[in-house]
C-alpha cells in the first residue's frame, strides 16, 4: 500500500520527457549557486584577464605578433580557467555529500551530466564574451567576419572543453591531488578541439579567403557529438562506481 | 500460513575497504512495517549497513532486497522507496532551506506545489528560516531542514542514520514523534543510533554490530 502511495506521489507521467526536466533543474540549481556566491566567476575573469595581460607582457611590444596569434592567447586564456570552474562544479557537489544526495532521489545520471556540463559551458561563453573586449584592446585585434560567427566558433569550442572537462572533474573530485589530476587529464584531450577553436578564431578574426572556417567548425562540431556520447556513457558509471 | 512480506533482506552481505572488512557476511530481514535498531560501537559498521541498503555504495559480496527488488539490478526503483538521513545532509550550503527542499520536490514530481514546502519547513520549526541559505543554519538546524527532505520523499523504508545527533532536547522529543508517526503510516524504520534506550522505545527488534558481524547484545 506504501509503496503505491509513493510511486503516486513520486512519478506522474510527465509531459516533456523527464530527462530534459532534470537537466533543466541541475542547470537551474547550477546557475542559482554561481549567482548567489558569483566566487567562480570572479575567479575566472581576473586569472583569464591576467593571463591575456601575462601573454601580452612576455611576447612585449610586438603588436604584429600579439595580432596574429591573438585566437591562440585567447583560447589559452579560457582553457586554463576551465580547470577553475570544473573543479569548482563538483567541489559544491562534494559539500555535504550532495552528489549521493542527488543520487539517491533518484535521477538520471545523464541529466547530471548534461546539467553540469551545460552549466560550465555557459560560464565558459560568459567568461569568453567578456575577454573580447580585453584582447580586442590589448592587442588591436578586429574582427573580420562578424560577431555571430566569432560566438558560434565560442560556444562550440567550450562546450567541447566542457562536456569531457565534466567527466573528468567527476572523476578527479574523490583524488585527493584533483587540482592536478585534472589538468594533466583534460589538456591531452582537448588538444584537437582548442587547436581548431585557435584556427577558427583566428580565421574569423583576420579573414578567412581561402575558405577554411567550414572544415574547423566541423572538426569542433565532431569533437563535441563524440565527446556528449562518451560522456553520456561514461558519466553514470563514473558516479556510480 | 503465509509468508510475512519483507521490507529489507540482507543477505551474506560482505563491503570491504582496501583490506578492511567493514560487513562480514551479515544477514537479516526486517518485515514491511516494522522496525529495526542497529547499535554498535563506532567503525562496526552501522552506517556502512544503512549506506549500502540505500544503494550510496555497492556491497562487495551478498545480495539486498528492499520491498523486494534487488539493490543491483533495481537500483532505481528502489531507490524511489528509499530514504537516508545520513552524518552528511546531503544539503546545497547556498542554497536557501526552501530552495533546497524544492528541488528535491521538483525531481520527484515536477508540478510540486510550494505549499507542501512550507508544510514540511514547518513540520521541522524552520519554517521562520524559509529563505536564509543553509551556510547560516546551526548544525542542529541542518539536521532538522535533512528530517525534511526525508519526509517530503514519503519513503517506504527511511534509514536513519543517527537521527538525534546535534538536536536540542525539544528537537529529540520532536524526532521520536516524527519517527512514531513514521511507523504508525507503515513506513518501515532502520535506526542506528548510540542511544540505546531512546532507539529501543522506537523499535521492536535490535541488531548489534560489531567489526561488521551481528553479534549478541
Amino acid at each position: 500500500m506504501r509503496s503505491t502511495a509513493v510511486a503516486q506521489v513520486g512519478r506522474k507521467r510527465p509531459v516533456v520527457p523527464r530527462l530534459f526536466t532534470e537537466t533543466a533543474l541541475i542547470l537551474g540549481k547550477d546557475l542559482i549557486l554561481e549567482w548567489r556566491t558569483r566566487t567562480r566567476l570572479n575567479a575566472l575573469i581576473f586569472f583569464s584577464f591576467a593571463t591575456l595581460l601575462m601573454f601580452s607582457f612576455a611576447l612585449g611590444p610586438d603588436t604584429k605578433l600579439l595580432k596574429e596569434n591573438a585566437g591562440g592567447y585567447f583560447w589559452l586564456a579560457i582553457l586554463f580557467s576551465s580547470v577553475l570552474a570544473l573543479g569548482e562544479s563538483f567541489r559544491i557537489e562534494r559539500e555535504n555529500a550532495s552528489l549521493d544526495g542527488l543520487r539517491l532521489v533518484p535521477i538520471d545520471a545523464k541529466a547530471i551530466f548534461l546539467g553540469k556540463a551545460l552549466g560550465n559551458a555557459l560560464l565558459l561563453v560568459v567568461l569568453g564574451i567578456l575577454l573580447l573586449p580585453v584582447m580586442v584592446a590589448l592587442y588591436g585585434v578586429t574582427v573580420a567576419m562578424g560577431f555571430g560567427r566569432l560566438f558560434a566558433v565560442l560556444a562550440l569550442g567550450s562546450m567541447a572543453i566542457s562536456w569531457p572537462g565534466t567527466v573528468y572533474s567527476a572523476i578527479a573530485s574523490n583524488a585527493r591531488a584533483r587540482d592536478v589530476l585534472l589538468p594533466l587529464l583534460l589538456f591531452p584531450l582537448v588538444l584537437p578541439a582548442l587547436l581548431a577553436a585557435v584556427k577558427a578564431t583566428g580565421l574569423v578574426l583576420h579573414g578567412d579567403p581561402m575558405l577554411q572556417l567550414g572544415s574547423w567548425l566541423g572538426l569542433l562540431i565532431a569533437f563535441n557529438l563524440i565527446y556528449w556520447a562518451l560522456g553520456l556513457a561514461l558519466f553514470p558509471q563514473v558516479i556510480e562506481d | 500460513m503465509g509468508q510475512i512480506p519483507l521490507a529489507v533482506e540482507v543477505n551474506d552481505v560482505s563491503k570491504r575497504y582496501g583490506t578492511r572488512w567493514a560487513l562480514a557476511r551479515l544477514s537479516f530481514a526486517v518485515p514491511r512495517g516494522g522496525s529495526l535498531l542497529l547499535t554498535g560501537s563506532n567503525g562496526s559498521g552501522k552506517t556502512t549497513l544503512l549506506r549500502t541498503i540505500a544503494t550510496a555504495i555497492r556491497p562487495t559480496a551478498g545480495t539486498i532486497r528492499v520491498l523486494g527488488l534487488d539493490t543491483r539490478e533495481d537500483r532505481q526503483q528502489v531507490r524511489e522507496r528509499v530514504a537516508l538521513l545520513s552524518h552528511t545532509s546531503f544539503l546545497y550550503e547556498d542554497l536557501t532551506a526552501e530552495q533546497n527542499l524544492r528541488l528535491l520536490g521538483r525531481l520527484i514530481e515536477v508540478d510540486f506545489p510550494s505549499s507542501r514546502i512550507e508544510s514540511f519547513l514547518q513540520r521541522v520549526g524552520l519554517a521562520h528560516r524559509a529563505k536564509h541559505p543553509v551556510r547560516q543554519f546551526s548544525a542542529g538546524m541542518r539536521k532538522r531542514l535533512a528530517i525534511a527532505r526525508l519526509l517530503l520523499k514519503a519513503p517506504s523504508v527511511a534509514l536513519l542514520d543517527e537521527p538525534f545527533g546535534e538536536l536540542d532536547p525539544e528537537a529529540v522529543i520532536e524526532m521520536e514523534r516524527t519517527i512514531a508517526e513514521l511507523q504508525s503510516s507503515g513506513t518501515t524504520i532502520v535506526l542506528a543510533t548510540h542511544l540505546v534506550e531512546q532507539g529501543l522505545n522506537l523499535c521492536r527488534e535490535r541488531l548489534h554490530l560489531s567489526e561488521g558481524r551481528a553479534v549478541a547484545a
